[in-house]
């Protein structure tokens, strides 16, 4: 027997490790990388029509957004990604902070309504969604429902309100308080959902839970509802969403934007992906997919099922305004809701 | 050294003799130097990162009334949970192992199924079933029904390599049935017992399935909501070295109770199979428990998957990319299988036959991972890869590197109890036969932990094969695998088209699992 066998053989995983990563990918001077915590099949999508535009070869990767921010911190200078496309704009503004994004071109900027978009010019708004309340329509009648979100806080709510706190679709809602009324309000009012409501993990099981009658009554964003409805068929649908009033604080529109990294050794090519995201097709792309969010260049309609982005009368606050969401956070953390 | 058995304190002897007599397997203090360093790289970056935060922002974070609230939650859960694992993986594993109880090879692989179900799958299925599944005692059922199998795979794989003689011996005393199970086969299934508890109570600790299937808040929350939503690295790592603190406690405490004892086996080398018992008339309820237990645990989050097919609107698929991530997910867990296993070898060689204060130090760091958040354990990598191996950072490797990483603890546990199944004293009574060290081990101690090695190669491949987040980090750009696909189509609301995903990661974690329960089978003196 040969007397050398175990340690080839400790070494064995190490060799096929070895080769399959040799396997991997090898970057071309025409190659961008993109992390993308968008969802995934409009991006692919997205990525493609690029592609075949510019010829430029877009190496995708998707992730859970929050994850891909940590993963940039801690990839700082040596970051392999060019651009990154947010789902949120708490995350880029939290990379601005950090030094890691470079200045988006003004042509770009200009391509979408300048509130959208960094108020630095660092990143630009590439789509949008409404907030909104959803809510089990066989317990509620029309007429019963609030015109402000301040009022779920009240003592008639009572065991009705669904929340996901540690989704990122609520803490604008908290800044925009926090902006609007103070510290003190907003903190009164997360009290009051506290004990108004159930708090659950994920925005997707917040609307079916209201759908199938656990919760009442919930804040969310209009999507999540429309993505539900496709994916179970109007029939199986028993809930409804209700905008609230005109200039409400919990009106807001929540901008999905994209950035180039400042570390990126491909800023040119990078740029055009940028000017692609709000160029007149990638919009077009957006509007006809069943992301069912708003394309934010001016004269590109949404999907006919939405209520029009001009109808939406939303709270006063830009994204900048809005800023890393730290402030929301705290209070959360201090209500003991996270 | 303490010892319960008389066999036991004679084999320690012999041990110690031949310990001192030879220097460490060169081989086997490379392979421990490896899994040692690869353990403490997420560990290094825990606390580089911690040392960075101002004390003030610590205090704040740690010392409020809700981080009182989830630490109880999270202590109260892992005690009720590590308590109902132990009870139901040590009963199922006695079933299926020591009983003439039929379907016992189709228990053998469904028991062991639940751990390769994703957490957001069983949620979706308990939340359909009973909406209203909500707080402790939920939370409790469910992290069960999730985790017992990290007590039943290494308990039915010490069981599968008991020495029945033993048994037999205080049977032959006067023992009964009951007392000899007590006094003789759970001592000598003990390292496996406690090493899949340990398993359970670290799992827990770092766990965030409870709160996303039934939204129990636990510690692990405030660290994901200082990932997610602060984006600050250094308040997240805070909070996580307080896991590795209560980590360090719980493994102490494992270590007093006898975890790391030896039960070498007494008998000659071949060792006959374990007779198994008939229930009789216990056969009805036996089956039922079993019966039961797996339509909560695998029947429940199936029936979502079921759900989702049959009514689910978008499940066109194009079928190559489903088969592209099925091989994906299969090469990358069978690697860090391999991997994970080949370092468990030289670790827990080391610290059962050469157990002293370093060889120990190195068990017990090897299970820290288990007790850190996928995302610290990930981002360590990321940190350290980007600095000091940028050639490795997003390849195959580094993905591997980061499950056996994470899953080292799995084939740890699994391994300890095999190797003290293995005496060494066979193994030199090769040497004194003429072979040499590489051919002793070979000819002698493969075969007695071979058992060991296919248990722990099983468990490191199906929690490999569902692990998500450290995929999304570090995967090679392009390479999909069923977890990532499962997760871009769940958060895209397109459940029917990510049930096939799903489906296909318990059908790919039931190979490994079929495989082992044929060769337990063989071992246990049935046709396979």
């Amino acid at each position: 027997m040969n007397r050398r066998w175990p340690h080839t053989l400790s070494l064995l995983p190490l060799l096929a490790g070895l080769l399959l990563s040799a396997c991997g990918s090898s970057h071309g001077a025409n190659t961008i990388t993109l992390y993308s915590g968008q969802h995934e099949q409009t991006t692919a999508l997205l990525v493609a029509r690029f592609e075949k535009q510019t010829g430029i070869k877009v190496e995708l990767r998707s992730g859970d957004e929050a994850a891909l921010g940590n993963q940039l911190l801690q990839e700082g200078a040596n970051s392999p990604a060019d651009v990154f496309y947010a789902e949120n704009t708490p995350v880029l503004e939290s990379l601005r902070e950090h030094g890691l994004l470079a200045p988006v071109a003004p042509a770009t900027l200009a391509a979408v309504p300048a509130r959208y978009s960094s108020d630095r010019g660092e990143w630009v708004g590439v789509s949008a969604r409404a907030s909104a309340l959803v809510y089990d329509s066989s317990k509620i009648g029309a007429g019963e429902l609030p015109s402000s979100i301040l009022e779920l806080a009240q003592p008639r709510w009572r065991g009705k309100v669904g929340i996901a706190p540690s989704e990122t679709d609520f803490q604008p809602l908290i800044t925009a308080i926090i902006r609007q009324d103070g510290k003190a309000a907003a903190e009164a009012w997360l009290r009051g959902l506290q004990s108004n409501g159930k708090v659950y993990s994920a925005n997707e099981t917040l609307v079916t839970q209201v759908n199938d009658g656990e919760s009442s009554i919930a804040p969310i964003n209009t999507y999540y509802w429309y993505r539900m409805r496709e994916e179970l068929g109007a029939g199986a649908v028993h809930s409804k969403l209700h905008l609230l009033a005109a200039g409400d604080v919990g009106e807001l529109i929540d901008v999905s934007g994209a950035a180039v990294l400042a570390s990126s050794s491909h800023k040119p090519a990078a740029q055009r992906l940028l000017e692609f995201l709000v160029s007149e097709a990638a919009q077009q792309t957006i509007a006809h997919s069943h992301s069912y969010e708003y394309p934010l260049r001016p004269g590109i309609a949404a999907a006919p099922v939405l209520p029009p982005l001009s109808q939406i009368r939303p709270a006063p606050l830009t994204p900048a305004d809005l800023g890393d969401g730290s402030a929301a956070l705290m209070l959360e953390q201090n209500v003991g809701l996270l | 050294m303490s010892t319960l058995t008389p066999t036991g304190q004679i084999a320690v002897r012999v041990s110690r003799s031949w310990s001192e007599r030879r220097r460490w397997p060169l081989v086997g203090a490379a392979g421990a130097a490896i899994a040692a360093a690869l353990v403490l790289l997420p560990l290094a970056f825990l606390l580089v990162q911690a040392q960075q935060s101002g004390w003030g922002e610590v205090q704040r974070l740690l010392f409020r009334h809700s981080v009182a609230v989830l630490l109880w939650n999270t202590l109260r859960l892992t005690l009720a949970c590590t308590a109902a694992c132990a009870v139901l993986g040590v009963a199922a594993a006695w079933c299926v192992e020591r009983t003439t109880l039929p379907g016992r090879r189709f228990w053998a692989v469904a028991l062991v199924l639940p751990l390769g179900i994703p957490d957001f799958v069983v949620g979706f299925g308990w939340v359909s079933l009973e909406p209203g599944l909500h707080g402790y005692p939920a939370a409790v059922l469910v992290m069960t029904l999730s985790l017992y199998p990290l007590v039943y795979m290494p308990v039915g794989a010490s069981l599968a390599n008991i020495d029945s003689s033993l048994e037999e011996a205080a049977r032959s005393l006067g023992l009964g049935p009951w007392q000899s199970f007590w006094r003789v086969t759970l001592r000598q299934i003990r390292p496996a017992v406690l090493g899949g508890c340990l398993l359970v109570t670290l799992a827990l600790l770092a766990e965030y399935g409870a709160f996303e299937i039934t939204q129990y808040q636990t510690f692990t929350v405030e660290i994901f909501t200082e990932f997610k939503l602060g984006f600050d690295t250094v308040a997240a790592c805070v909070l996580a070295l307080v896991l590795v603190l209560l980590s360090v406690a719980v493994l102490a405490g494992e270590l007093a109770l006898g975890g790391t004892r030896l039960a070498w086996h007494s008998g000659p080398g071949t060792r006959r199979p374990a007779p198994r018992v008939s229930l009789g008339r216990w056969s009805a309820p036996a089956l039922a428990g079993l019966a039961t237990l797996c339509a909560l645990a695998l029947g429940v989050p199936l029936g979502a998957l079921v759900y989702w097919m049959a009514r689910g609107s978008s499940t066109t698929l194009p079928s190559a990319s489903i088969l592209g991530a099925l091989g994906h997910t299969a090469e990358l867990s069978a690697a860090a299988a391999v991997l994970a296993t080949a370092l468990a070898v030289p670790v827990t060689t080391l610290a059962v036959r050469h157990r002293n204060r370093v060889t120990l130090l190195i068990e017990r760091l090897a299970y820290l991972p288990m007790a850190l958040p996928g995302l610290v354990v990930a981002l360590g990598l990321v940190s350290f890869s980007v600095r000091y191996a940028l050639a490795l950072y997003q390849s195959s490797l580094e993905l591997i590197a980061a499950y056996a990483i994470l899953f080292l603890p799995l084939a740890v546990v699994v391994m300890r109890s095999a190797m003290a199944q293995a005496p060494p004293r066979l193994e030199e009574v090769g040497r004194s036969l003429g072979c040499g060290p590489a051919e002793a081990w070979l000819r002698i101690t493969l075969p007695l932990i071979a058992p060991g090695l296919r248990a722990a190669f099983a468990l490191v491949f199906i929690s490999s094969a569902t692990e998500l987040t450290a995929t999304l980090l570090l995967r090679p750009t392009g390479v999909n695998t069923l977890a990532t696909q499962f997760w871009a189509y769940t958060s895209d609301f397109s459940y029917g088209a990510a049930a096939p995903y799903a489906a296909l990661m318990v059908a790919i974690s039931a190979v490994p699992a079929y495989l082992l329960s044929r060769r337990m089978a063989a071992l246990g003196g049935e046709r396979p």
